[in-house]
Parts: C-alpha cells; sequence; structure tokens
C-alpha cells in the first residue's frame, strides 16, 4: 500500500512540475538564464572526497555531484532541454560564494556547511550530510579532547567552520592554545605529522579520509566529542525561491522513496576511498524530516 | 550580480582590527625581509664581480638556486623542509621553539629570495661603471675593499636606485605569499574577513587599495631618495 501510495505521489509531482513548467521557466531568473543559454554551469570542489573530486576521468564526481546530477535531470525537464550542456566549473572554499553571489555558477555541489551568516549571500536546499570538528591526533599523545591541548599547538585551515569553532571552545574554556595556520587540509596534515604541531581540526569525514590516505594509518586518531555542527547543503543564487523549490523538491522526493540512501551508500558505505561510514543517526532522521509530503 | 554590498561591515569590530594587524604584518615581513635582501644582496653582488673565483662561484650558485626556484615554493621547503634538514633538536627549536617561527621563516625565505634579485642588480650597477674607473683606482694605489667602497658603488648604488624600487616594491606584494605559511598578513586577513562575513568584495577591495597605498608611499619615498643622492653632472637613468 505504502509503495503504491508513493508511486502515486511520484506520478503526481511529475504531472504538477510538467504541467507548471512554462511559467515557473519564466518567472525564475536562473531557470531562464540556464534555458536561453543551454548550459548550466555547475560549481564543484575538486578535492573534497567522497563529496565532490575529481575522478580517474579527469570529470567531477562524487556524493554532491550525483545529487546536482539528479536536480540537472529535473531541470532538463522543466526548461524542455532534454541535451542541456552541463559545464562544471572548479570552485574552492574561497571562491565559491563569490562565484554565486556573481551568477556565475547555477549551482555548488561540494562540501558546504550551511549557516545564517552565508545565507545573506546564497540559499541552500536541505541538508544532505551532516558532519561537524573534531581534532586528529597521533596516537599515544595524549590528546583526546581540546582542554588537553592547554599550552600545546593545533593547526587550523585558514577560513574553515572549524578553525571558528576551535577558537570559540579555547576562548571559553580559558585554554591557551597556540595555532598555526595552514592553507588546505594536505598542509595541516604535514603540520600534524612532521611536529609542528600536537593537533589538526577539521570536519570529522575529512580527518578520516587524510588519516586512510596517510602513509600510517594506524599512527593517527580522530578523537573527541564534536565541538561545532556541520550541516552540509547544496548552494543555489539567493532570490530565486522557485528555481530553490525545484532543488528541494527533487531532494525531497529521493529522501522520500529512500533512494538517496542508495546514492549515500555508493560514496560513503564504503565507498571507494573505504570511508566506511554508514548513515549517521542524526542524518537517517535528517532525511526522514526533510522528505516532506507533496 | 546578486549580491548584497555592506561596507559598514569592514569598519565593525573585530573586522576592522584585522585589517589594521593584517597591513601591521604585511609591512613587518616586507620591511625585515628587505633588510636581509638589501645586505646580502649587495655581499652577494659585490661578490660576483670580484676578480676571485671562488667567491665569484658562491655568487654564481646562490643567484642561480634563490631565483630560479618559484617562490612558493621556496617558502614551503623552508617551513616544511628545512627543520626536517636539522638535527632534532634543532629541527624542533625551529618548528616551536623560537617565537613566532612563521613570521621568521616567512622573513628568512622572502629576505634570501630577494637578496638574489639584489645581487643582480648591485652587480649590474657596479659592471656599469665603466671598466677604466676600476683600472684608475688600482693604479693610484687603492686595495680591493677602497676601490669598492670609493669608486664603484657610489656610482653603482646610484644608479640602481629606479630597479631597486621595482625590487623594493615587489617584496611588499611577495609577502602576501607569507599567508601560505600560515603568516596572517593583509591578503590572508582579507580571506579571513570573507571566511567570517562572506563580504569578499568589500575586503579585497580594501586590500587591493591598501597595497597601491603602501607601494605609492615607497615609491615616493625612493624618489626622494633618488633625487637626495644625485650628483650633479653624473650620469643616471633619470637624466635621460
Amino acid at each position: 500500500m505504502k509503495k503504491i501510495l508513493g508511486l502515486a505521489a511520484g506520478v503526481l509531482a511529475l504531472v504538477a512540475v510538467n504541467s507548471a513548467g512554462a511559467g515557473e521557466v519564466d518567472n525564475s531568473p536562473v531557470l531562464k538564464r540556464i534555458a536561453e543559454r543551454g548550459v548550466i554551469n555547475m560549481g564543484h570542489r575538486e578535492s573534497s572526497v567522497p563529496f565532490a573530486f575529481i575522478g580517474d576521468d579527469g570529470k567531477p564526481q562524487g556524493y554532491s555531484v550525483d545529487l546536482c546530477f539528479k536536480i540537472i535531470d529535473e531541470i532538463k525537464k522543466v526548461t524542455n532541454k532534454p541535451d542541456l550542456k552541463i559545464n562544471f566549473v572548479p570552485v574552492t572554499s574561497q571562491t565559491r560564494i563569490a562565484l554565486m553571489a556573481n551568477g556565475t555558477i547555477d549551482l555548488e555541489c561540494g562540501s558546504t556547511t550551511n549557516n545564517l551568516t552565508r545565507q545573506k549571500q546564497v540559499d541552500y536546499l536541505p541538508v544532505t550530510f551532516i558532519t561537524g570538528t573534531k581534532l586528529a591526533s597521533k596516537k599515544g599523545s595524549g590528546i583526546n579532547e581540546i582542554e588537553d591541548l592547554d599550552g600545546k599547538v593545533i593547526a587550523l585551515s585558514l577560513g574553515t567552520t572549524n578553525e571558528k569553532a576551535i577558537k570559540r571552545v579555547a576562548k571559553e574554556k580559558g585554554l591557551n592554545i597556540k595555532y598555526v595556520m595552514v592553507k588546505d587540509h594536505p598542509q595541516g596534515w604535514l603540520a600534524l605529522s612532521s611536529g609542528r604541531a600536537d593537533a589538526y581540526a577539521s570536519d570529522h569525514v575529512l580527518l578520516f579520509g587524510l588519516i586512510s590516505k596517510s602513509k600510517n594509518p594506524g599512527d593517527f586518531q580522530v578523537t573527541g566529542r564534536f565541538l561545532s555542527y556541520d550541516p552540509y547543503g547544496i548552494m543555489v543564487p539567493q532570490n530565486d525561491s522557485i528555481y530553490r523549490r525545484l532543488g528541494t523538491v527533487v531532494l525531497a522526493d529521493l529522501m522520500r522513496s529512500g533512494e538517496i540512501n542508495k546514492i549515500y551508500n555508493k560514496w560513503f558505505n564504503p565507498g571507494p576511498s573505504n570511508i566506511n561510514m554508514p548513515v549517521s543517526d542524526t542524518l537517517g532522521v535528517a532525511f526522514e524530516i526533510q522528505a516532506l509530503p507533496h | 550580480m546578486n549580491y548584497n554590498w555592506n561596507w559598514p561591515v569592514l569598519i565593525t569590530d573585530p573586522y576592522f582590527g584585522w585589517i589594521v594587524s593584517g597591513l601591521g604584518w604585511t609591512i613587518a615581513v616586507a620591511s625585515a625581509s628587505w633588510v636581509i635582501a638589501f645586505f646580502l644582496g649587495s655581499l652577494i653582488g659585490i661578490m660576483r664581480t670580484t676578480e676571485n673565483r671562488i667567491l665569484l662561484g658562491i655568487g654564481t650558485v646562490y643567484v642561480e638556486i634563490f631565483r630560479n626556484v618559484p617562490l612558493l615554493v621556496q617558502m614551503f621547503l623552508w617551513y616544511f623542509v628545512f627543520p626536517e634538514l636539522l638535527p632534532e633538536s634543532a629541527g624542533n627549536w625551529v618548528k616551536r621553539g623560537i617565537p613566532l617561527p612563521e613570521f621568521w621563516t616567512a622573513v628568512v625565505c622572502l629576505g634570501t629570495y630577494t637578496a638574489s634579485r639584489v645581487a643582480e642588480q648591485v652587480r649590474a650597477g657596479i659592471t656599469s661603471v665603466s671598466i677604466g674607473q676600476r683600472y684608475a683606482a688600482k693604479a693610484m694605489g687603492l686595495k680591493p675593499f677602497q676601490v669598492y667602497r670609493y669608486v664603484l658603488l657610489p656610482v653603482g648604488y646610484r644608479l640602481i636606485i629606479p630597479p631597486m624600487t621595482s625590487e623594493f616594491l615587489g617584496i611588499f606584494k611577495n609577502s602576501s605569499l607569507a599567508l601560505t605559511i600560515g603568516v596572517l598578513e593583509l591578503t590572508a586577513q582579507t580571506r579571513q574577513i570573507e571566511e567570517y562575513t562572506f563580504q569578499g568584495f568589500e575586503a579585497f577591495t580594501t586590500a587591493t587599495v591598501l597595497y597601491i597605498l603602501v607601494t605609492f608611499i615607497v615609491m615616493t619615498i625612493m624618489q626622494i631618495v633618488e633625487k637626495r643622492v644625485a650628483i650633479p653632472g653624473m650620469v643616471s637613468l633619470r637624466a635621460k
């Protein structure tokens, strides 16, 4: 019965979207410009494994990228352009907001935390992954929580939510921690493994990735409680509720039908880089809550 | 463009303080590096004009190494590789013992790199003094040190003030690479502000204006220096 209902809902949704198609495109600046150009500019990260990274074929792939492809399929239908071309635009943590705000990219697929300050410049689709700040340290170094870092050195990646989280907690607790600022994840890892820093802080999913790629994975640990809450979302341009709704509908459908779990497992459980992260309880709940009905 | 401009954010706390501190570090890194670059560069440049083969060789090797490796790579080598080449205790001291390890690493790196460029300017300045003056000075019985001190250098340095100005400006702009090893200078603070406020356009515009301002001040100072040390009647690049 449930299945039939789901199917019916799906069919209804399709009909609803198709019938509203023409008007929607005209009233949505982003859909209109995509339809006029016949090209969608998809922004993507290049080394956010396994969210968006460059595969062996030189093309972006990953969990976020797969979700974006689903949204683009829907855009093809709505704009009535089955041969819509995808133009891949690589972005970094520094360029992604600016490129979205100035209209260069129509969609950003990577590992971007949805937060309220960023929402002053961009909009987000529903949360598709949940992580938070944790520490990576050498096993046996006695560093398990941030409190253990009093008087020690931590490496932080410049301009990340992790940096803000660590500095905030350190201030609250009155900890005397020395900071080594690094440019990106590989350098942060180098600072930790070469002994310049006692710990490196990042999103826990990314730390697992770094450890799995290091020379001696057995020497390092991901440790401590979550020091921040980082829900990832696909970014879309601001002030276009029709376009944003289109993406929300696609993701809600995936979450309702459970298809998102299949896509998730493809990249995380175990995933091509052996990350072995089943859907967490919080993420499972998030999928349920965001599976809005039609 | 779908962007919410917000200029006042730059003068709010703590962002204004970040810009000021960033500018301070940029000036500190550039000035400290320039001291190294000027003295080391002059020494190497002079070595490359002497008649001593060993000194010549050392100077040439130095210039070729430091001038031909990209600055970004040098930054990385000094910061991550150099401490590993030292004995462990010394390496640890470089990594964690000295105060402000990032700052001093950046200063040494930028200083030694720019020294190779300054050396070439100094060499050019000295060799552009006609060889007859060198012979004449020797014929008058001046010792090699005196030949340089009283004949070659006073003329040579005056000739190269304009290209040296370019090097001095370059060191300010190159100091932005110090952010890659974690010195929170102007560009790094600008990025920081962008990440906190997402008002990147305002922050980078401010940084651009500040860099132009600093380099303009440097240019003005160097022009004053050039005028004050000019010897009337002596050939200089400005006279043309």
